[in-house]
């Protein structure tokens, strides 16, 4: 595993509701109320507060050096503070900042925030396109709105397999963000409503329809870590950190796919994870897997990256109801990102959800059974992946 | 010594444009700030009931400890002094004023914090720091802190 100077446990976590429109506060307030929720939940204070670590999408909200601004509501006034923008990807980047923070021996506590007010922003996926070479790609992009995924599926398993079990695994989200009452959408949907949603629903890009698409939301995570003698002290039951990884890979100028499918950055970053940590069989180890999955296509399609899972492994987890709440590994019992994607927030809210999840706090999305060990992902554009392993006992095992 | 100038023939420029637009939920505190600027004519302001700090403009809670401030309203005057100034002399499409017209910090009676606003009817060689200034209120309102369309510098 990655060396550390020290453990990290997650303390403390706040979040705010996820929704379509915040108009009764600004960024500053909005974040404040997360702040306050993470601090009561670690019964802290401010002044317990070391350092502090903030992140969304660059200029989503069209706002230069928010962070300078946010002041008013993170409780950085006089204190070392840093920013953080890596598309998508930011929130868990944030956590990974605050790890290697408080790991480093450089802050015992850190406050690590993730926040998106995407109401206000007017056009992000113009702004997103904006990823693409200008001479190139920039005319021709659809932004996050993709089908490669769904057409790679319908590819090896064909096209009914592939769709039922797309939309199955929105349904299932639907069903696990019915229970999660911060969830930005929940519509209530049923399983036998699977044909119908596969037929009726508006298509966006090819084999994308609106329905398997995330939501543009409002929201703020927050979270606070602790070094082990600190976090022994102040919390009772602290989430302890054990690894993550990043890896990243532009997928816009090179035409990949034209000589040979690389191994995704999912893939690279489970494999090296997983083999660093003496993890053989993550399916069979992992109690929860919180995923960052932006569509139905792209979720189906990366149970197997993350898994490491063989043919068509993944397709039959989701067939078999493996992965509903009450499964053999439940994802996103939180209801995941096609139900609330507030996305400087949202990476974070991976880990954060996962984290209540193994100290049994996450209210009725709750696992029934006992969660121990969990894993959160962290995706943007173009493939930019974190992976983090959460524990509940300090207990593992150093591999080489 | 010679400059070298590159060869730029049949080198392609792409021309671009971002279209950004974009809106902001003010919240009920900046509001309620607005609404009485439009309204009431009056500046309001909060106080921290912790380290009796008076904010404005307002903000639903105290940077420095955290403490709610949103149920302590104040009224504050409609004069102050400047407490620090600049001259803007250049013309640009953002700007409100053609150049040269005074950006001053305004700390108004009964606030602990100055706020950016124009200062107008004196000549800006005129400005001075510690000068007592009036809000002259918009005719009409665009529900933005321009509903105090200036200061201008008070006749004793």
């Amino acid at each position: 595993m990655a060396k550390k100077n020290r453990n990290v446990a997650i303390v403390g976590i706040g979040q705010t509701e996820y929704s379509s429109h915040k108009e009764y506060q600004n960024q500053p307030e909005m974040i404040n109320e997360a702040v306050r929720a993470a601090l009561n939940d670690a019964n802290l204070t401010l002044d317990d507060i070391d350092c502090v670590v903030h992140g969304n999408m660059e200029l989503f909200e069209c706002v230069h050096q928010p962070d300078l601004w946010h002041v008013l509501g993170t409780g950085s006034y006089g204190k070392p503070a840093f920013r953080i923008t890596t598309g998508g990807t930011t929130g868990a980047t944030v956590v990974c900042a605050a790890d290697n923070l408080v790991a480093s021996g450089l802050y015992d506590v850190v406050m690590a925030i993730g926040f998106e007010k995407l109401q206000e922003a007017g056009s992000t996926t113009a702004g997103i396109t904006n990823m693409a070479d200008p001479l190139w790609y920039r005319h021709l992009q659809t932004g996050a709105l993709t089908s490669a995924e769904a057409n790679l599926l319908i590819d090896e398993f064909g096209g009914e397999r592939s769709r039922r079990a797309a939309m199955k695994h929105r349904i299932m989200m639907d069903k696990n963000a019915a229970l999660n009452p911060r969830a930005h959408r929940r519509f209530g949907l049923e399983y036998e409503q699977l044909e119908d949603l596969m037929n009726a629903s508006p298509p966006l890009v090819g084999e994308l329809r609106l329905i398997h698409m995330c939501s543009q939301s409002d929201g703020a995570c927050v979270m606070i870590f602790a070094a082990e003698e600190k976090a022994r002290e102040i919390c009772s039951r602290p989430v302890w950190i054990r690894d993550h990884i990043a890896v990243h890979k532009e997928e816009m100028v090179a035409n990949n796919y034209a000589w040979e499918k690389p191994e995704t950055s999912h893939h690279r970053a489970a494999r090296i994870l997983f083999e660093r940590n003496g993890i053989t069989d993550p399916v069979e180890y992992f109690d929860v897997f919180e995923m960052y999955d932006p569509s139905s296509w792209w979720g189906l399609d990366w149970i197997r990256e993350f898994l490491l899972l063989d043919g068509d492994e993944h397709i039959k987890m989701v067939e078999n109801g493996d992965l509903n709440i009450d499964g053999k590994l439940p994802l996103n019992p939180s209801g995941g990102v096609t139900s609330a994607n507030p996305i400087g927030a949202t990476a974070m809210a991976r880990s954060a959800e996962a984290a209540l999840q193994i100290r049994g706090d996450a209210g009725p999305h709750q696992i029934k059974k006992e969660v121990k060990h969990g894993l959160a992902s962290g995706f943007g554009g173009t493939m930019w992946t974190v992976l983090i392993m959460l524990e509940k006992d300090l207990d593992w095992q150093e591999v080489g | 010594m010679a400059i070298r100038r590159e060869d730029t023939a049949d080198c392609f420029v792409m021309p671009g444009k971002m279209v950004l637009p974009v809106q902001y939920f003010a919240g009920r505190v900046g509001s309620k700030f607005i609404i009485s600027l439009r309204d009431d004519k009056k500046i309001l302001g909060v106080k921290c009931p912790k380290c009796d700090k008076v904010y404005a403009p307002p903000r639903e809670f105290c940077e420095k400890d955290l403490a709610k401030l949103d149920e302590n309203w104040v009224e504050l005057g409609n004069e102050g002094i400047i407490t620090n100034y600049t001259i803007v002399n250049y013309n640009d499409r953002h700007l409100p004023l053609k150049a040269p017209y005074i950006l001053a910090l305004i700390k108004v009676d009964g606030a602990d914090t100055p706020f950016a606003h124009i200062v107008s009817g004196i000549d800006p060689d005129q400005v001075t720091i510690g000068m007592r200034v009036k809000a002259v209120f918009a005719e009409k309102t665009t529900n933005t802190i321009l509903d105090i369309a200036h200061f201008v510098p008070v006749i004793d």
